[in-house]
């Protein structure tokens, strides 16, 4: 497949009287590390969680590897997909969360091996043993048997990673995954998230680490008022942007 | 910093006086007032008009046994039925599908609406309405066979407690972090699965202590049942005084039985809270 793994096509969504994203087009190819950035409320969050259908689009569409997201064409009319269809279409994409949201339950193998046991239906020893791996991959393999309120707010995130990458995922999303963080654990997050894109997986990092941004993005996209204003190589954009706005975004965040 | 036995000039040091045992006037006041009131009572008890050796006979006969049994059986399985569709009708509720979720809300209004004892009549004489009941070309019974006190009692006492229970379950569904259902979503669960593995466990953690007051109150509904004929120990009780007339007495040992049966309930719970609480609990210690 030549294409690109993810198509979005002119999303517009709204909530209420605010309109989140005004007509957003953006392709991501296969192996990309696309970081987006922006103030809040610019719409960076309400792209991505559109592209995991955790929010519905209110027009445009957005393409996973071909395959239209959340509805189908037929007979020149769009069908919304059913509950499990849609379900079936997020098992491609992985997504980790601004707040963790670890199964508070269950203990961190448990969380990860609850996927690909219960959705996709693979053998407990099987699943239970990629686990145990992917768990020594974040830095974690003594924390197995820890519940998530054990487990400081750096590695509940890295068993989130963990969590995710455990269904085999083709596109990694990352909502702020480092932002309800204490500085000194951020770093082990970034460790992860680096050696994830050095391994080849295409990620939408949702960011405001500039930092890791121009040191492992491939493009970087900044947005604002639900709009793409201006896009880019790292050290183009955060070095010399173009756009006024993305100049005063960027000193605002640099200063503080 | 300063060990045991520096101080600070101008300052005693603390650290050798032994603390001093505060006495609680105020508590052995009331203790005293309590104790003299309950010894009182005793003796207005012991001199009344009570046999208390018929009590103690009473107490253990098989008829009142098999009467307790079949309060214990009546009221386990009917909050089973009483679980199961209150779970199924708050699940209904917070479906975003709005068929299901006007049954829901119908369900809880006709069956919270109406008296318990008026429902266990009602079922119980539901051969006035269906003399024969069934499923056309399959099968077909007599009504008055099919409705024995049994399965009247079941039915009326279930599905009364599926209403006040799915409103329980409500509030514990209510009460997980909606980033739980995000999370489940983001690796491909659909709603049941999400409800069942995720959301419904994190839920019994709120949902239990409630849960244990209704089980506790369907033990002494199961009462209401005598006067559908149901053989519970309440049913029994009365239909020994009516031969012997010792009407005090045998409510007496019915009231124990249920003293009984409800203190036994109550460290079962703790035990099940204690399961639920994991991965909380640990840390609060």
């Amino acid at each position: 497949m030549s294409g690109p793994l993810v198509a979005i096509r002119d999303v517009r969504k709204r909530f209420g009287s605010f309109e989140a994203l005004k007509g957003v087009s953006l392709d991501v190819p296969r192996g990309e590390v696309l970081c987006l950035i922006g103030a809040s409320g610019s719409g960076k969050t309400t792209l991505l969680r559109c592209v995991n259908q955790l929010t519905e689009v209110d027009a445009g569409g957005i393409w996973l590897d071909g395959e239209l997201l959340g509805s189908r064409i037929d007979g020149g009319r769009l069908h919304r997909l059913s509950e499990s269809q849609i379900a079936r279409q997020r098992r491609r994409t992985g997504m980790v969360f601004q707040r963790f949201n670890l199964f508070a339950h269950m203990t961190a193998l448990q969380n990860i091996v609850e996927g690909p046991v219960q959705v996709l239906r693979r053998p407990p020893g099987e699943a239970t043993a990629e686990a145990s791996e992917l768990l020594r991959r974040v830095g974690l393999a003594d924390k197995a048997a820890s519940y998530p309120a054990e487990l400081s707010g750096g590695q509940q995130q890295r068993v989130a990673i963990a969590r995710a990458l455990a269904m085999k995922p083709e596109l990694m999303l990352f909502d702020e995954p480092t932002s309800a963080l204490d500085p000194e654990l951020v770093g082990e997050v970034l460790a992860v998230m680096r050696e994830l894109a050095a391994s080849g997986m295409t990620m939408i990092v949702v960011t405001h680490e500039l930092g890791f941004a121009r040191e492992v993005a491939d493009r970087v996209v900044y947005m604002d008022g639900g709009t793409i204003v201006e896009q880019g190589a790292p050290a183009d954009i955060l070095a010399h942007p173009r756009e006024p706005r993305t100049q005063a975004f960027l000193s605002a965040v640099i200063r503080r | 910093m300063s060990g045991k036995g520096t101080h600070v000039a101008g300052f005693p040091d603390l650290s050798d006086l032994p603390a001093a045992r505060r006495t609680h006037w105020g508590r052995w006041l009331a203790a005293g007032i309590i104790v003299f009131l309950i010894l009182l009572l005793a003796r207005a008890f012991a001199g009344g008009q009570i046999e208390w050796p018929y009590v103690a006979r009473f107490l253990t006969v098989p008829v009142i046994l098999d009467g307790i049994r079949n309060t214990v059986i009546m009221a386990v399985l009917a909050m089973a039925l009483g679980i199961a569709i209150g779970v199924a009708i708050a699940v209904m509720r917070l479906s975003p599908n709005p068929v299901l979720k006007s049954v829901a809300a119908g369900y809880t209004w006709l069956f919270r609406g109406t008296p318990l004892i008026l429902q266990l009549l009602l079922w119980f004489n539901l051969a006035l309405v269906f003399p024969v009941i069934g499923i056309p070309g399959l099968w077909s019974a007599r009504a008055v066979d099919v409705m024995t006190p049994f399965l009247s009692a079941l039915l009326g006492l279930g599905i009364n407690q599926g209403a006040y229970t799915s409103e329980v379950i409500r509030a514990g569904i209510l009460s997980v972090d909606s980033g739980q259902f995000e999370a489940a979503q983001s690796i491909g669960m659909g709603r049941l699965m999400t409800l069942w593995r995720i959301v419904l466990p994190q839920a019994m953690r709120v949902v239990l202590p409630p849960l244990g007051n209704e089980f506790i109150g369907m033990v002494k509904a199961t009462s209401l049942a005598s006067v559908i004929q149901y053989p519970e120990v309440l049913h029994n009780a009365e239909n020994i005084y009516y031969a012997n007339s010792r009407v005090i007495e045998l409510l007496i040992v019915a009231g124990l039985w249920y003293l009984l049966v409800v203190s036994v309930l109550t460290p079962l719970q703790m035990l099940l809270e204690r399961h639920f609480a994991r991965g909380i609990a640990k840390v609060r210690r």
